[in-house]
């Protein structure tokens, strides 16, 4: 169990659910936590291949990095729902098709 | 005087008569008598300027004199136009010639032209002509010459045409115009001929390459003989001399300025200056071309009746003369002819003037204008009413006529020395000589037939006979000045013997021998010259009293009738009253087949190559740019241009269906494209 293939498979198995919440939710929080689930399986990456490939913790320290980008994603990605409810009364993206011609 | 101080005296004596015409032309109806005083005020400065130059001539007496100054026209790299003057004794006698001649007739005018409606204009044109005429005298190159001919050609149609409300004096004018070109032609045919073989229009330098060989042989006589086209233009010779009597249309004081001593003379100048070039060959149609003209001339004024005809005729008869002279090499005669004819001719044309004044006079008074004021018919018996115009009149017709004591004799004599001392080396050119000699007869006849017709006899019109009166004083002065000037001491001093011409002129003008390899030298023409003087004077003499002795039977003794004689002569006579049919023929011959070939070929030129070759690259133009223009726009526009972005249009609004505005969508496809990335990846 002490390898890198079993990290590899959860991250793998994680970005498929986040990346199928991605895709099939029409609620825009929901979308947001697909969001989330995909960037913690690129994060159990960075860190499996660190502990295995023996690369002086510059993994986790890049896991850092994205665990702050994702918490800074995660305000701005709120902000614009919550003004997208402001404005339509729902956080249903297929509704916020303003742009489309 | 030097060589500076004669051109700055040259300058003047050109311009001066230029600043004048401008003046006139453009301000000579405002100023006070319409400005005449302005041309008579320039005219007497520029004969002050001769008369001055002529002096120191005759103080340092030197026949070789000769001074040229010059300035660059045009420059090229290696082609150079020079233009400049040459001042030598011929030039400097014929400046004199020109403004005393151009003087006198300023002063004429002044009565002559009187109340005339272009009486300004008049005077700026006479400017005009002395300033030309001088340009041709002084120029020391081909191409002055040449522009300076042509200026003078414009102010002779100018003047001729003054009167151009009549039909007549503006044909006369675009004649004297036309047939002076066609002698041009030839003129310029000759400069070139002369330019391409030697690279230069300078007469000194022209001389030079002709000495040396550079043109020769056929071509030298082809350029001489072209050169010598434009003399028989100017100079009125035959075939090109039938624009002469017509100039007569132009104003009397004209006739005798233009074309009785000057600018007709323009044509013998140019033979004399340019003598040294002229090969055997190319004298040898010179003299015969002088001659002919001479006793051809002669024959045609015996029956005219219009006075000024007369005198017209006797101009081309003697121009002929001096030309004659020019052909048998004994140019130096023809020049001195050139200045006594000058003078006796611009006095019988002046004479003339002043009697048609009177008989004008006359006749307005008595309301008459039918009768023609110029016909000798209508004169006759005015010796005792006019008779300084009678006097003077007479002395330069017996100088015409070559009476020794008279300037005309000296000359005329010196010509037919030269005639006969050719014909003594060339026996089978005995014409020549006699064509001079039957000239100088009827010369002397026709003369005298004015004179007496004119002077003599009973009045034809007693009623307009009472009423003539003498010419005013201006016209006067310039009539005893030139008469006296016809007397043979003005030509001869400081010698007094009036059979010879030794004296001034012949000492100062030097002949030069040609240029032309293989000719006689001056030497011996003028050796020749001298043996035959004798035998000339005496047969000159006796052709000179047996015309006027003739004259004098028929037309004041009425011994022999000059009606009978005519009738008898029917045939003869009408050829030479008529001209011998030389305007007709030329209608006939030349300028209507000319006419009609013109015709033809503005028909070609009009309805068939307009018509149809030019109009029809106009309508293949038209057909070709239609079709193009059907193929560029509804071809190439439309499918290829806009088709294009037709499609783009279309391609656009296909591939906008999949932007559909749905996220989940476009993460689909992101999520296809990573899926088919990897699957060519693991390939």
């Amino acid at each position: 169990m002490d390898n890198l293939q079993t990290y590899l498979y959860i991250s793998a198995i994680l970005f498929s659910l986040g990346l199928y919440g991605v895709i099939t939710r029409r609620n825009g929080i929901a979308v947001l936590m697909g969001v989330e689930l995909i960037l913690n399986s690129a994060n159990i990456n960075f860190v499996a291949f660190a502990r295995f490939g023996g690369m002086n913790f510059s993994g986790q320290v890049f896991a850092l990095f994205v665990i702050i980008m994702a918490a800074a994603e995660a305000a701005v990605a709120l902000a614009i729902i919550i003004n997208v409810f402001n404005n339509l009364d729902t956080v249903n993206i297929d509704d916020a098709r303003e742009l489309k011609l | 005087m030097t060589g500076d101080m004669l051109i700055n005296y040259a300058l003047g004596i050109l311009f001066f008569p230029l600043i004048s015409f401008i003046i006139l032309i453009f301000v000579g109806k405002r100023l006070p008598r319409q400005g005449d005083v302005v041309g008579i005020g320039t005219i007497i400065l520029t004969l002050i300027l001769s008369l001055a130059m002529f002096g120191s001539m005759l103080l340092s007496h030197d026949p070789g004199f000769r001074h040229e100054a010059s300035f660059t026209w045009i420059d090229l790299g290696d082609f150079e136009i020079r233009l400049g003057f040459l001042i030598d004794n011929i030039t400097i006698i014929m400046l004199l010639v020109v403004s005393l001649i151009s003087t006198m007739t300023h002063i004429f005018s002044t009565k002559y032209m009187e109340g005339d409606i272009r009486y300004s204009r008049y005077y700026a044109y006479l400017g005009l002509f002395t300033f030309s005429m001088n340009g041709i005298v002084l120029a020391n190159n081909l191409v002055s010459l040449y522009i300076f001919w042509e200026l003078v050609g414009v102010s002779s149609y100018l003047l001729i045409g003054h009167w151009f409300e009549k039909d007549s004096a503006a044909d006369a004018s675009k004649k004297a115009f036309l047939t002076n070109r066609v002698g041009d032609i030839g003129f310029f045919i000759g400069l070139m001929l002369v330019f391409t073989a030697l690279g230069t229009f300078n007469y000194a330098e022209v001389f030079e390459g002709v000495a040396k060989g550079a043109i020769s042989g056929t071509l030298l006589t082809f350029a001489g003989i072209g050169l010598f086209m434009g003399a028989v233009g100017k100079s009125s010779q035959f075939p090109l001399h039938i624009w002469l009597p017509d100039a007569m249309e132009g104003p009397t004081p004209v006739s005798a300025l233009m074309h009785a001593a000057t600018m007709v003379a323009a044509g013998v100048y140019l033979s004399v200056r340019l003598f040294p070039l002229f090969t055997p060959e190319a004298l040898l149609f010179i003299a015969y071309t002088g001659g002919f003209t001479a006793i051809f001339a002669a024959t045609i004024a015996i029956t005219q009746n219009d006075i000024k005809k007369v005198l017209a005729y006797s101009t081309i008869s003697q121009l002929g003369y001096m030309i004659l002279a020019v052909g048998t090499g004994a140019y130096v005669a023809g020049f001195f002819h050139l200045v006594t004819h000058a003078m006796f001719k611009a006095c019988l044309f002046y004479g003339s003037g002043s009697v048609i004044h009177a008989m004008h006079h006359a006749l307005h008074n008595l309301k008459d204008h039918d009768t023609d004021p110029q016909d000798m018919r209508n004169m006759g018996g005015f010796k005792s009413k006019m008779p300084i115009t009678y006097w003077t009149m007479l002395v330069a017709t017996l100088a015409i006529s070559g009476v020794p004591l008279f300037s005309g004799f000296l000359s005329k004599d010196a010509i037919l020395a030269g005639t006969l001392s050719f014909a003594s080396h060339h026996p089978q050119h005995f014409l020549l000589p006699v064509f001079g000699f039957s000239a100088a007869l009827i010369t002397a006849f026709y003369m005298f037939r004015l004179i007496f017709m004119t002077f003599h006899n009973q009045p034809k019109l007693p009623n307009v006979y009472s009423d003539i009166h003498e010419s005013p004083k201006p016209m006067v002065f310039p009539l005893i000045l030139l008469s006296s000037l016809s007397v043979f001491i003005f030509y001869t001093l400081p010698y007094f013997n009036p059979l010879s011409d030794h004296g001034w002129f012949m000492e100062l003008i030097k002949a030069k021998d040609s240029m032309v390899p293989g000719s006689p030298s001056a030497h011996d023409i003028a050796e020749g010259m001298h043996h035959s003087h004798t035998l000339t004077m005496i047969l000159s003499i006796l052709v000179a009293s047996l015309g006027i002795l003739l004259s004098w039977a028929v037309y004041i003794k009425n011994s022999v009738s000059a009606d009978n004689w005519s009738k008898r002569l029917d045939l003869y006579y009408n050829l030479s009253l008529n001209k011998y049919y030389f305007d007709e023929n030329y209608n006939k011959y030349l300028y209507q087949p000319f006419l009609r070939l013109a015709n033809r070929v503005s028909y070609i030129d009009w309805d068939l190559y307009d018509k149809y070759f030019i109009n029809g690259f106009g309508h293949i133009t038209k057909w070709l740019s239609s079709v193009t223009g059907r193929i560029d726009y509804d071809g190439l526009d439309q499918t290829i241009v806009d088709g294009l972005g037709r499609s783009m249009g279309k391609a656009g609004s296909s591939l906008k269906e999949i932007q559909t505005g749905r996220l989940q969508n476009y993460m689909l496809f992101a999520l296809f494209g990573v899926i088919i990335i990897i699957i060519f990846q693991s390939f």
